[in-house]
């Protein structure tokens, strides 16, 4: 088949074809993805009972804050790399500054503390459950950016994947912090992280096969 | 033609200007060809199903076009990619030797001079669900209103925008070996 031709049924009409938002899908995503994640907390694993006195104190704004603000990073990764041709600029900067903060913080913690105090600052009480719950907690999300994902066009599919997972990751940490008992900043910034990485890395495998087009 | 131009053309065909729109797909076409033969030296006969997958994606796709920003970027990011799955769904490396980040490679060179394709993405319509291949039949080959379309088919007007978007993108998903 000649070329022309294909350029003459793509240009025909052109005006009256079905316009795609860009953006409407993925904050379908978002949004319904939140909203399971949120119910499937609910109903698997209880709010925190002592939520009301530790709303505002500084470990639960810490935990939030780490996890939201890797959130919204990496939701702006996921937006670039859905648009062909986006780089990423200093994004990975902005990616790692929530890191970064959050191991300063806690090797001041570990570092102030009682040595037989460290292991228990560490571990906490959850270690073993932590990250495993906040990845289960990221899968509506995930799902949902994969999803909106395929209907833009993401050119660099393992790290797309990689970026997709690591934001339902971080939404994941948002809603788990509301059941989760741990506020010391050195078992947030090792088993949250950790948490948030393992859809990050699933992303990573399932990229290159579920997000091509 | 300038990449300015080519720019100006697309983005008048986003608003619906379909001549301009069908002079931004030629002269694309143009590039594409071009920088596909001098990368695709060995295999000349996969240049022109390849400029045609990526028209396709390109059209697909152009809602992913952000205007604030240059098309040849985003036009090179598409080629690209398009020309690395291929690549690589036939194991072929070596032509990857030369990297194939210079966004200004896609436009340096011209061909205008179009082979025969050899897949013939007419006959992949017949593939399509009734309702999606009536609707770029009616609107797309045989040029038709949406309402004299409509009328035609019995199909309510946004069946058949909706027809015609899920159409070729079923198209593209099996151009691309999907």
């Amino acid at each position: 088949m000649k070329t022309d031709r294909l350029i003459g049924m793509l240009a025909t009409g052109v005006a009256l074809e079905h316009r795609v938002d860009p953006w409407r899908g993925m904050s379908v995503a978002i949004g319904f993805g939140a909203l399971c994640s949120t119910l499937l907390m609910l109903k698997l694993i209880p709010l925190n009972p002592d939520l009301d006195k530790i709303l505002l104190v500084p470990g639960f704004l810490q935990k939030l804050g780490f996890s939201a603000a890797i959130a919204v990073v990496s939701l702006m990764v996921v937006i670039r790399l859905s648009r062909p041709g986006a780089s990423l600029g200093s994004l990975w900067q902005a990616l790692s500054l929530p890191v970064v903060a959050m191991w300063l913080l806690a090797a001041a913690v570990m570092f102030a503390a009682d040595p037989d105090a460290r292991a228990s600052l560490f571990f906490g009480k959850t270690w073993k459950v932590c990250p495993l719950l906040i990845a289960m907690l990221s899968a509506p999300v995930f799902v949902g950016t994969f999803w909106a994902m395929r209907e833009l066009a993401p050119t660099r599919l393992r790290l797309s994947g990689a970026g997709a997972g690591l934001f339902a990751g971080a939404t994941g940490a948002v809603v788990y912090c509301f059941h989760c008992p741990e506020l010391d900043a050195p078992f947030i910034a090792f088993w949250y992280l950790l948490g948030m990485l393992i859809p990050a890395f699933i992303g990573a495998l399932l990229g290159p096969r579920l997000l091509r087009w | 033609m300038s990449t300015e131009r080519l720019q100006e053309l697309l983005i008048r065909g986003l608003d619906g200007d379909s001549r301009a729109y069908g002079e931004f797909l030629s002269g694309l076409s143009g590039h594409l060809r071009g920088f596909l033969i001098r990368r695709l030296s060995g295999f000349p006969s996969d240049v022109e199903d390849l400029v045609q997958e990526t028209l396709l994606a390109v059209h697909t796709k152009r809602h992913t076009y952000d205007r604030r920003y240059p098309m040849v970027a985003w036009v090179h990011a598409i080629a690209k990619y398009k020309l690395v799955d291929y690549l690589r769904a036939r194991g072929i490396r070596d032509a990857l030797n030369d990297p194939l980040d210079q966004v200004d490679e896609l436009f340096s060179d011209t061909a205008a001079e179009a082979i025969e394709a050899r897949r013939d993405i007419m006959k992949l319509l017949d593939q399509l669900p009734a309702k999606q291949r009536m609707s770029i039949v009616h609107t797309k080959l045989e040029g038709l209103s949406v309402e004299e379309a409509a009328r035609l088919t019995g199909m309510s007007e946004s069946a058949l925008k909706v027809g015609v978007h899920r159409g070729l993108k079923a198209l593209a998903a099996m151009v691309a070996g999907k």
